[in-house]
């Protein structure tokens, strides 16, 4: 416990001085309100829209662990909501729309482990085919029209509440709990981590590397197509051109903010959705600070920057080097004084 | 001299790669440069190509005292390089690889023509007539080879260093490369030649130096060499004095079959092989690097897939197609690479040493953390691991305690035919004698052992039986009073004669 808390204190750490910051410009940025029975305020705000990416980093970092990466899961998160607003316009139902939906991401999933494990194309190029093609797909099953729907137990997905909380909110704080214990009450964790380390040694230790690769692109399949229902669950619609655009580089972003190495190894969930809710708290933040919205992308990647060299090793060496010397020096001047 | 090198060191955590090393190369030479896996010939390299920073020790060119810290920097300096693989730009010409980086221009434009011209010109003296317009990857390995060399000797000029240059050529390319070869040592260049073919080191190269784990053994004019003393040289003869006492006892023969390998083979790697394995035994491959003794076991473990051959234990057939399988047969290998195939780094010494049981009970059955923590507290204790905690990375340890990390793996197994390809490979003397005795100590207890090793003394203490493994097949087997390291080094050396007497015949 000690352990995994010591491990987030970075991300837990920039989230503050975060909050200070927006803060500062905007006063009441954590003030939270009870209204219509539902809590209301800036941080509510984030911790809602933030939940698209945070799904999608919970499957991104067990992709990651392995030293791979998925670049399909914007692309998934459209196709998924395509798939699930058709369903419902085609009065299938609820429970058929998300059991297709994730289907959908599930076997999108398997494509792309697939690709990596068996065929061994790297997976920055195996995951690049469906994110260009999946577009494609998406539009063939909305056909190219934006696939509008009134269901509203569907829509309660992704603009509902319960208990005064956004569902989606509950939703990326459940997969991520889930994956989490998942992951460490199992034997899962170590597994991947030593695949992602050194697959051939994991292999010859009998590690079935090849099965747990497919299955950690599947989980990022299914997290990305759990985070296209809610993306069209909340605008009651599939747009196949912009669901989910980009998304995948924000999941990326989220698992590096979180400290998790690309290289593979060790990896923390925890610390990737915090890293999602730093960077919610970063897009809510500039727009609640007044700046012009022209100025959102310039201050984001500022902000990024400033957070990724402040957690790099190199840096933190140099630093140390820094005031290495600089205590030296100190010494050397009471010695003469 | 061209190029001396004395009391050359550099140490990697854990492991001394060269150790006071000294080398000589004189201009218009062919100097050898041998040894086994880990002896430290390519560290000698690099740390001469400037790939790696010298640790101690001195290096002279004509005379003048060189530390390059990078490859171009060497080049500049005299000295090429030629690697096994050939590092050109496949998808360039002749020409343009020939000249890269130096291409003849006119108005800014590199100059197609002046360019060709050029290149014909590098490539007079080579008996080479190729068109230089064409793709390098149009050519045979044989020729980018030379291609390469052209390139090098024209950028450097004193030294060529060629790095295991035949590995992938037939015998006629062998022919004209060392063609080429000679031509250059007689236009009074230092060639160092680094390879493994015993028989083109005769042919090709005027002196030799030996390294043996990091360690000058001995420099000579190869042509007073005979091949049972080189190999000697290669092996070492190190344990002596343990070594007199042989291996009396024989009861190992006597015991019950438990694992009987047939057939087994693959085209390319391994003739097809016949071996039985008793219970309680030790058994031994000995063979110069790429013989096949390494690949025998790949196959034994499902590393490789055997193409041909069965395998039984006393109950019936057995599967050993994938390592999984092998392990659920009850197998275990600790392999010769233990940076790239054995240790996990960045996980720690208790998730390493429970990796392969956790793998072989499912990921959804864990191993308790409680179990985990005895089993690891107990292989440290049991093997001696040198660490502070079970929770270090493995990545940190000396290479010694990281292999006895990797055993105790495979002992939380408690296999029945445990392989061991050179246990002992880059570990210090005191690690060394433990495993050893390890060894023994498992037999003991009705363990079947494998070891793999080029330390011929090693093997004659540790083994029952040993099999000789030479240019692909397995050609004998010693046991009992046969067992010593001069019939192995014979066995190795018999290479030209095995011909001799089927004509004979």
């Amino acid at each position: 416990m000690i352990r995994s808390l010591r491990r987030v204190t970075p991300q837990l750490v920039t989230l503050m001085v975060l909050a200070a910051l927006v803060s500062w410009f905007f006063p009441t940025f954590l003030q939270i309100e009870m209204s219509d029975g539902r809590l209301v305020g800036p941080v509510i705000d984030i911790l809602k829209r933030g939940a698209p990416v945070a799904i999608l980093a919970v499957g991104m970092t067990l992709v990651v662990a392995t030293g791979g990466i998925d670049l399909s899961v914007g692309t998934v998160m459209a196709i998924t909501g395509a798939v699930a607003a058709s369903a419902l316009v085609s009065g299938w139902g609820v429970p058929m729309a998300l059991l297709l939906a994730c289907g959908a991401g599930v076997i999108a999933g398997l494509w792309n482990g697939c690709l990596v494990a068996v065929l061994g194309i790297q997976p920055i190029v195996a995951t690049l085919i469906l994110m260009t093609a999946g577009r494609g797909i998406a539009q063939l099953i909305t056909e190219g029209r934006i696939l509008t729907f009134t269901d509203t137990g569907f829509s309660w997905l992704g603009s509902g509440s319960l208990l005064g909380i956004p569902v989606p909110t509950l939703l990326w704080l459940l997969t991520a709990v889930l994956v989490a214990a998942l992951m460490r009450r199992t034997a899962l964790g170590l597994l991947i981590e030593a695949v992602g380390i050194n697959q051939r040694a994991s292999a010859l230790a009998g590690v079935n590397a090849r099965g747990l690769i497919v299955v950690v692109y599947m989980a990022s399949g299914l997290c990305a197509a759990l985070a296209g229902i809610i993306a069209t669950a909340d605008i009651r619609g599939a747009d196949a051109n912009n669901a989910g655009l980009w998304l995948e580089l924000d999941a990326i972003l989220a698992v590096v903010i979180g400290g998790n190495s690309l290289l593979g190894g060790r990896f923390s969930i925890a610390a990737a959705v915090l890293g999602a809710m730093i960077i919610q708290t970063i897009n809510t933040g500039i727009l609640l600070a007044g700046f012009p919205s022209e100025y959102n992308l310039v201050i984001k990647a500022v902000l990024v920057l400033a957070i990724l060299m402040i957690q790099s090793p190199h840096l933190a060496n140099e630093w140390a080097l820094i005031r290495m010397q600089a205590a030296r020096r100190r010494a050397a001047r009471e010695q003469e004084g | 001299m061209l190029l001396t090198i004395r009391s050359l060191t550099k140490t990697f955590p854990g492991t001394k790669a060269l150790d006071g090393v000294r080398f000589d190369l004189a201009a218009g030479e062919v100097h050898a440069l041998l040894g086994e896996n880990g002896a430290g010939k390519s560290t000698l390299i690099k740390c001469l190509t400037g790939a790696y920073r010298r640790d101690a020790g001195e290096i002279r060119l004509d005379g003048q005292a060189i530390s390059p810290t990078s490859t171009s920097e060497a080049q500049e300096l005299g000295i090429g390089t030629v690697y096994q693989e050939v590092n050109l730009l496949p998808n360039l010409t002749v020409a343009q690889n020939l000249t890269f980086g130096r291409e003849p221009r006119r108005f800014g434009l590199v100059d197609g023509r002046a360019q060709k011209l050029a290149a014909q010109e590098m490539l007079r003296g080579y008996g080479l007539n190729i068109d230089v317009g064409r793709d390098l990857s149009s050519y045979s390995v044989a020729i980018q080879q030379i291609v390469a060399i052209a390139r090098a000797v024209e950028l450097s000029g004193k030294v060529l260093i060629l790095d295991e240059p035949t590995a992938s050529l037939d015998a006629a390319e062998v022919r004209m490369l060392f063609d080429v070869v000679r031509r250059l040592r007689d236009r009074g260049l230092g060639i160092v030649f680094v390879s493994h073919f015993l028989d083109q080191v005769f042919e090709i190269t005027d002196r030799l130096t030996v390294l043996r784990n990091g360690q000058h053994v001995v420099t000579a004019e190869t042509a007073g060499l005979d091949r049972l003393a080189l190999i000697q040289h290669m092996l070492g003869r190190e344990l002596e004095a343990v070594e007199a006492q042989g291996h009396a006892d024989t009861s190992a023969t006597q015991k019950p079959e438990m694992l009987t390998f047939t057939n087994m083979g693959r085209a390319g790697v391994i003739e097809p092989f016949d071996l039985s394995v008793r219970k309680g035994e030790v058994i031994g491959f000995a063979g110069l690097l790429g013989s096949g003794r390494t690949e025998s076991a790949e196959l034994l473990f499902g590393l490789r897939r055997a193409q041909t051959g069965t395998a039984r234990d006393t109950e019936g057939p057995i599967a050993i197609d994938t390592p999984g399988n092998a392990i659920a047969a009850g197998f275990g290998f600790a392999p010769e690479d233990r940076k790239t195939d054995g240790i996990v780094a960045d996980l720690s010494i208790r998730e390493n040493i429970i990796l392969a049981l956790q793998a072989r009970r499912g990921w959804a059955r864990p191993l308790p953390r409680a179990e985990q923590d005895r089993l690891a507290a107990q292989y440290i204790a049991s093997l001696d691991i040198r660490t502070s905690d079970a929770e270090k990375a493995i990545g940190d340890l000396s290479g010694g305690n990281q292999q006895k990390v990797v055993l105790a793996r495979w002992l939380a197994m408690n296999p029945r035919f445990l392989i061991l390809d050179e246990p002992t490979r880059g570990i210090d003397v005191g690690a060394h004698a433990e495993i050893l005795k390890l060894i023994g100590k498992l037999t003991e207890g009705g363990m079947s052992v494998l070891i793999i090793s080029s330390e011929l003394d090693e093997l004659v203490v540790a083994a029952d039986r040993i099999i000789v493994v030479r240019d692909r097949r397995h050609v004998r087997e010693l046991a009992g009073e046969a067992l010593s390291a001069d019939t192995i080094l014979k066995a190795i050396a018999a290479e030209d004669a095995a011909p001799a007497s089927e004509v004979a015949q």
